[in-house]
């Protein structure tokens, strides 16, 4: 993946991932059910950055774009903000996978 | 068509999706439920309240019965801007009356109620598997497909949800635009319930619906959210995802911002997050909705787009409930006339205009469009109304001036021609 800066971006404070590990998962590690296009446009990939309720879209310390759809909330926030341009695919998970929410 | 392995097959657990099976079971048609949950509930979420009424039309006991949260008896609407927030507190005995009353929700404790309704009365239920494709044949949808398995019903109804990757096949519906489409967050905050009743001040067993405008969304197009359960308080925001995406702020860093607000931290202190959530909102209303019915399917609830926000109201599952059941009615009746194609099935949509579910959409069709287009609903209102209070309220010792001549300042930094106009524009539109 091509490496980008985010100025568009305000200061991230909340560290979402802490939240994430409150919720039931069950992660299937073989198949990522949501795949990007190898070289994603950066102007595609900040909406993901700012509209993913997961923050599951980031770019690192080094620039580089990150993406792991194992806290991912099977919204489909990011197919309808940029499935016509850097989601490739977009697909629910395997049987009994994802998460799984005990309130709801 | 004797050879199908069901009459009906609906896809999804939802709201739509049980109270529609429990229509076709009860009118002794064979059906079965496909939910890519584990459990009904698993995969949804809402923010939520629920308007009891469409309930009470299929379940007369729910009252009783289902496992509500609390009863909503305040009604509380904010303007924030950072460092202030105006509030409208409503509390009336009406709330109480049969009929009239709302309650706030879990969906991971409430759909397994309402599938187990479905299920008593003959409905049969899969866990665990997601619908991936309709089987379809001469264009007419003849079953679905799931895992391995290819089932066949003589009408399938797409109870899928907002996120639905049926309806395109089933109905040639378009993926929405970003523009018509709001990203939804919340957390579950745990609180002792006494707590809960004393910060919001509701009598036992009573919670309040609390709705924000302004700086929660950080001026973005949207609107924040509270509403009281029994242990715990949901709070959230929905934010247009094109206007989101647009902007500097992501929405989680919204959500933590508007916890952190002078207004809303007190309600949630001491409470510990139990759950991140996520969900898409419809926002489009009617024009947005897909074509309802096609030969051999019909579509209920979020899948079909049927959502109302209007800012100091939201709704999506009351309209989720009726129109399950009058889906399942209609397909009921077809096949029992033996005929599920679309003409057979366009009763459907009738039986929707001729209720509250497609009369309240058209009623309100031109208000998405105004909250589009209006941001000073999200911005210079929010401040305007912090100048005026201040004005109000402020005593410092220096000569006060007359409210009138405050005022005029204030509205002055608006514009009395945009107020004005946007007051015009809202009503049109309400």
């Amino acid at each position: 993946m091509s490496h980008t800066k985010s100025t568009e971006l305000t200061p991230i404070t909340v560290n979402v991932d802490e939240y994430l590990g409150l919720n039931k998962y069950e992660v299937d590690e073989e198949n990522p059910h949501i795949e990007l296009v190898d070289e994603p446009e950066d102007k595609e990939f900040l909406k993901l950055i700012k509209v993913c309720p997961a923050a599951l879209y980031k770019i690192d310390a080094s620039g580089k774009k990150q993406f792991d759809y194992a806290g991912c909330l099977e919204c489909g926030t990011c197919r309808i903000a940029c499935g016509d341009s850097i989601i490739r695919k977009w697909e629910y998970p395997q049987p009994t996978m994802g998460i799984e929410y005990r309130y709801g | 068509m004797a050879d199908c392995d069901f009459d009906a097959i609906v896809v999804g657990a939802g709201c739509a999706g049980s109270v529609a099976a429990y229509e076709l079971a009860k009118a002794g048609k064979s059906v079965l439920v496909v939910e890519r949950g584990n459990s009904a509930g698993a995969k949804n979420m809402t923010g939520g309240r629920l308007y009891a009424h469409a309930l009470k039309e299929v379940f007369p006991d729910c009252y009783t019965e289902a496992p509500f949260e609390r009863r909503i008896t305040h009604e509380r609407i904010s303007m924030m801007t950072p460092n202030s927030n105006m509030t409208i507190d409503f509390g009336s005995t009406e709330m109480e009356v049969a009929g009239q009353e709302s309650y706030s929700v879990l969906r991971a404790d409430f759909d397994p109620w309402l599938a187990g309704k479905a299920e008593d009365a003959g409905a049969e239920f899969i866990y665990g598997i997601a619908v991936e494709s309709l089987l379809m044949e001469d264009g007419r949808v003849k079953g679905i497909k799931a895992g391995e398995d290819e089932i066949t019903a003589e009408v399938v109804l797409l109870c899928d949800g907002v996120n639905s990757l049926l309806t395109e096949a089933a109905v040639g519906y378009k993926r929405p635009d970003a523009s018509q489409i709001a990203v939804g967050i919340k957390q579950v905050i745990a609180l002792p319930a006494g707590t809960i009743e004393d910060r919001v001040l509701a009598a036992e067993g009573d919670g309040a619906a609390w709705l924000f405008v302004g700086d929660c969304t950080r001026g973005r197009v949207g609107g924040g959210f509270m509403y009281t359960n029994k242990e715990s308080i949901s709070l959230g925001l929905v934010a247009t995802i094109s206007d989101v995406a647009a902007g500097p702020v992501p929405v989680y860093q919204m959500l933590e911002d508007f916890k952190n607000h002078p207004s809303v931290a007190p309600l949630i202190k001491g409470g510990k997050v139990v759950e991140h959530s996520g969900h898409m909102v419809p926002e489009g209303g009617l024009s947005m909705m897909p074509p309802l019915c096609a030969d051999g399917v019909l579509i209920a609830g979020e899948s079909a787009m049927m959502c109302l926000n209007l800012g100091y109201m939201v709704r999506g599952m009351d309209f989720a409930i009726a129109a399950g059941q009058h889906a399942g009615r209609t397909a009921a009746e077809a096949l029992a006339a033996g005929d599920t194609s679309k003409v057979a099935l366009a009763s459907y949509q009738k039986a929707l205009e001729e209720n509250f579910v497609l009369k309240d959409l058209r009623q309100f069709s031109k208000f998405p469009h105004f909250m589009e287009n209006c941001t000073r609903l999200f911005n210079e209102y929010p401040v305007l109304t912090r100048e005026l209070m201040n004005g109000m309220f402020i005593v410092d010792g220096s000569p006060m001036k007359p409210l009138k001549q405050q005022g005029l300042a204030a509205v002055k930094n608006v514009g009395i021609f945009n107020l004005v106009g946007d007051a015009m524009k809202g009503m049109k539109a309400l």
